[in-house]
C-alpha cells in the first residue's frame, strides 16, 4: 500500500513540480508533451467526463438495485430469488471488457441509428449502469437481511401492506448499508476502465450532451500510457493519483456511513 | 393502490435485469459459438487474430494466474494470519493495515497497472513481461485474499482456541490442525472472488505484460492475456469481432469452470473433513 503510493507520488513530482497544480485545471486543453514547457495539461475535461459517466451511472442503477434486493426479499417465490440472486452474482463476475466488448458491437451501433455518432456518454452511462448495479443490489441484499426481523413482524401486526412496510420500515432500517452499497458502486464506476474506453469514443473535452464523446481519466491513461515520456508520462501518474485520492475519499465515507456515524 | 403501483414496479426491474443479462450472454454466445472448436483453442492466431486460434493467450493466461497465486497466496495466509491471530482489533498498527487494505481493494484496477509498469517493468528490470503482469495482479488480489481469510480466522469460536491451549498445544500446532482447516472456506471464497478478478483483468495488465500475440516460451517473455486479446481484435483489428466474442465466450467459460470447480472442491472437503473428524 504504502509502496504504491511512494511509487505514485515519486512519478507524479516531475510534473507536479515544473507543471503546478494550477495548470492541471486551467490550462486551455490537453495537449501533453514531454516537456512541460510546450504542453498543456488540462485534466478538467477528463475529469468530467469520469465524474458525469459516474453520476449518471449510479443514479440509473441504483434504483434498479435497490428495486431487484426487494424483489429478492419481499416479491419473489423463494425457488425464484434464489435463482435471481445467481444471476446477480454471475453478471457481476463478467470481465469488464466482455461488457465493453457487447457495448461496443451492440449498443454503440444502436444509439448510433438513434443519434449519431454513437460511442458517446449515454453509452458509457448505460455500460456502467449494467456493470455497477450487481454490487449495489448485493450489498443492498446483504443491508435487507440485515434488518431485524422483529420489525417485520411488527409491521405486519400494524397491518401495513407491503409496499407500506417496505418504505415505511424496511429502507429506513437498512438506510446505512445501501448507502454503503451505492458508494461502493461509486468507486467501482470510477475506477472502470476497459468498458469506458471501448464505448465512450475518447475525444477530450468537455460534454454538452449524452450524445457527445468523452474521455475518463481512466481511459486516458490507458491511452496514453503507451507512448506517454518525461513529463507526460509524469502528467499521467498524477491523474493515478487523483484517481487514488478519490477512492480514499469514497472509502473513508462509507466507512462513516457503515458506522452510522452519518445520517443518510 | 399504491401497492400494487410497487409491486409492479419491483417485478418490472426484476423482469428487466434480467433481460439486459440474456441479451448480454445471449448476443456474446449467438456471435462466439460458430467459431468456437477445438482447434480455436489448440492454434496460434493467424492475420492479427482474425484467424487462427487463442492458444497462446490461453497458456499466458494460466502462466499469469500462477504467478499470481503461487506469490498472493503464501504472503495472504501470512498476513491474514498476524492479522486475526497475533494483533487484537484495538491494535493500532492492525487497524491501520486493515484500513489500508481496505482502500486498496477499492483502487483502480488502471493504477495498479501504472505502480506495475512503474515498480517491476521499469525499478526491479523486469520489463514488459509474464513476471511483472503477475505480480501486479498479485497486488491487486492481496487485499480481497487477505480480508475474506481473516473473516474465516475470525469466525472460530475463542472456546476452540482456549481448548486447544488446555490441551497444551503449541501455537504452530493449533495454528495448523485447528485454525487453518477452520478457516478454509474464507480462504477459498477469497481465493475464487481473487482468480476470478485476476482472469477479467485487463487495464492493470496492458502495461506490465505486453502485447505480444507469440506463445510465451519464459516467464520473462511478454505474454497476452484473454481478456488483453479481446480488447485488441475489438477495438485494433477490423474483423476481429467473430474472434473476439468467440475469446469472450472462452473467457466467460473459464470463470464459471472456475467457480464450480471451487464450489465443488470446498464440498468434497467439507465431507472428507467431517468423515475424519
Amino acid at each position: 500500500m504504502l509502496l504504491i503510493i511512494v511509487f505514485l507520488v515519486l512519478e507524479s513530482i516531475p510534473a507536479l513540480r515544473r507543471v503546478g497544480v494550477a495548470r492541471f485545471f486551467t490550462d486551455d486543453s490537453w495537449h501533453p508533451a514531454t516537456d512541460a514547457s510546450q504542453g498543456e495539461f488540462n485534466v478538467l475535461p477528463m475529469l468530467i467526463g469520469t465524474l458525469s459517466a459516474t453520476a449518471g451511472a449510479v443514479t440509473v442503477a441504483t434504483p434498479l438495485a435497490v428495486c431487484s434486493a426487494l424483489f429478492c426479499h419481499f416479491y419473489a417465490p423463494r425457488r425464484m430469488a434464489h435463482a435471481y440472486r445467481r444471476l446477480i452474482e454471475l453478471l457481476a463476475g463478467i470481465p469488464s471488457v466482455v461488457y465493453g466488448f457487447w457495448g461496443l458491437v451492440v449498443l454503440v451501433p444502436l444509439i448510433a441509428n438513434w443519434h449519431p455518432p454513437g460511442a458517446s456518454l449515454l453509452a458509457g452511462i448505460a455500460i456502467l449502469t449494467v456493470m455497477v448495479l450487481p454490487t449495489i443490489a448485493m450489498m443492498a441484499d446483504a443491508a435487507l437481511a440485515n434488518v431485524p426481523r422483529e420489525y417485520l413482524r411488527a409491521a405486519a401486526a400494524l397491518g401495513l401492506s407491503r409496499w407500506g412496510t417496505v418504505r415505511g420500515v424496511v429502507l429506513p432500517a437498512a438506510r446505512s448499508g445501501l448507502l454503503t452499497g451505492v458508494i461502493l458502486g461509486t468507486g467501482r464506476a470510477i475506477g472502470e476502465t476497459m468498458a469506458i474506453l471501448m464505448v465512450c469514443g475518447n475525444v477530450v473535452k468537455i460534454p454538452h450532451s449524452v450524445f457527445d464523446p468523452v474521455r475518463t481519466l481512466t481511459s486516458n491513461i490507458a491511452l496514453e500510457m503507451a507512448y506517454a515520456m518525461g513529463d507526460h508520462r509524469s502528467a499521467l501518474f498524477v491523474s493515478g493519483l487523483l484517481l487514488m485520492l478519490i477512492i480514499v475519499g469514497l472509502v473513508a465515507a462509507a466507512e462513516l456511513v457503515s458506522k452510522g456515524r452519518v445520517d443518510g | 393502490m399504491a401497492d400494487r403501483v410497487a409491486t409492479a414496479v419491483v417485478w418490472s426491474t426484476a423482469l428487466l435485469v434480467t433481460g439486459v443479462f440474456v441479451w448480454l450472454l445471449g448476443s456474446v454466445a449467438w456471435a462466439g459459438v460458430g467459431q468456437l472448436s477445438f482447434a480455436f483453442l489448440t492454434e496460434p492466431p493467424r492475420n492479427a487474430g482474425r484467424a487462427g486460434g487463442i492458444a497462446p493467450m490461453l497458456v499466458s493466461t494460466g502462466l499469469l494466474l500462477a504467478v499470481c497465486l503461487g506469490v498472493s497466496l503464501p504472503i495472504g495466509l501470512g498476513a491474514a494470519v498476524l492479522l486475526a491471530e497475533f494483533t487484537s482489533p484495538r491494535n493500532l498498527f492492525g487497524r491501520f493495515v486493515r484500513r489500508s487494505l481496505d482502500v486498496l481493494a477499492g483502487v483502480p484496477s488502471i493504477v495498479f497497472g501504472l505502480f506495475g509498469n512503474a515498480f517491476f517493468c521499469i525499478y526491479l528490470g523486469m520489463g514488459f513481461s509474464i513476471l511483472s503482469g503477475g505480480l501486479t495482479l498479485a497486488c491487486m488480489v492481496l487485499p480481497i485474499l487477505i480480508r475474506s481469510t481473516e473473516a474465516g480466522f475470525r469466525s472460530v469460536p475463542d472456546e476452540d482456541r482456549t481448548a486447544a491451549a488446555a490441551l497444551g498445544l503449541s501455537r504452530t500446532t493449533t495454528l495448523l490442525r485447528l485454525l487453518l482447516p477452520a478457516a478454509m472456506p474464507g480462504l477459498i471464497a477469497g481465493l475464487m472472488l481473487g482468480t476470478g478478478r485476476a482472469v477479467a483483468e485487463t487495464a492493470a495488465l496492458i502495461f506490465t505484460s505486453g502485447y505480444v500475440d507469440r506463445m510465451p516460451s519464459s516467464l520473462m517473455d511478454s505474454g497476452r492475456s484473454l481478456s488483453i486479446h479481446i480488447y485488441d481484435l475489438s477495438m485494433n483489428v477490423a474483423g476481429g469481432d467473430a474472434n473476439a466474442s468467440a475469446t469472450a465466450l472462452v473467457l466467460i467459460l473459464v470463470l464459471l469452470l472456475i467457480n464450480a470447480s471451487t464450489a465443488q472442491i470446498m464440498d468434497g472437503w467439507l465431507r472428507r473433513r467431517l468423515i475424519a473428524i
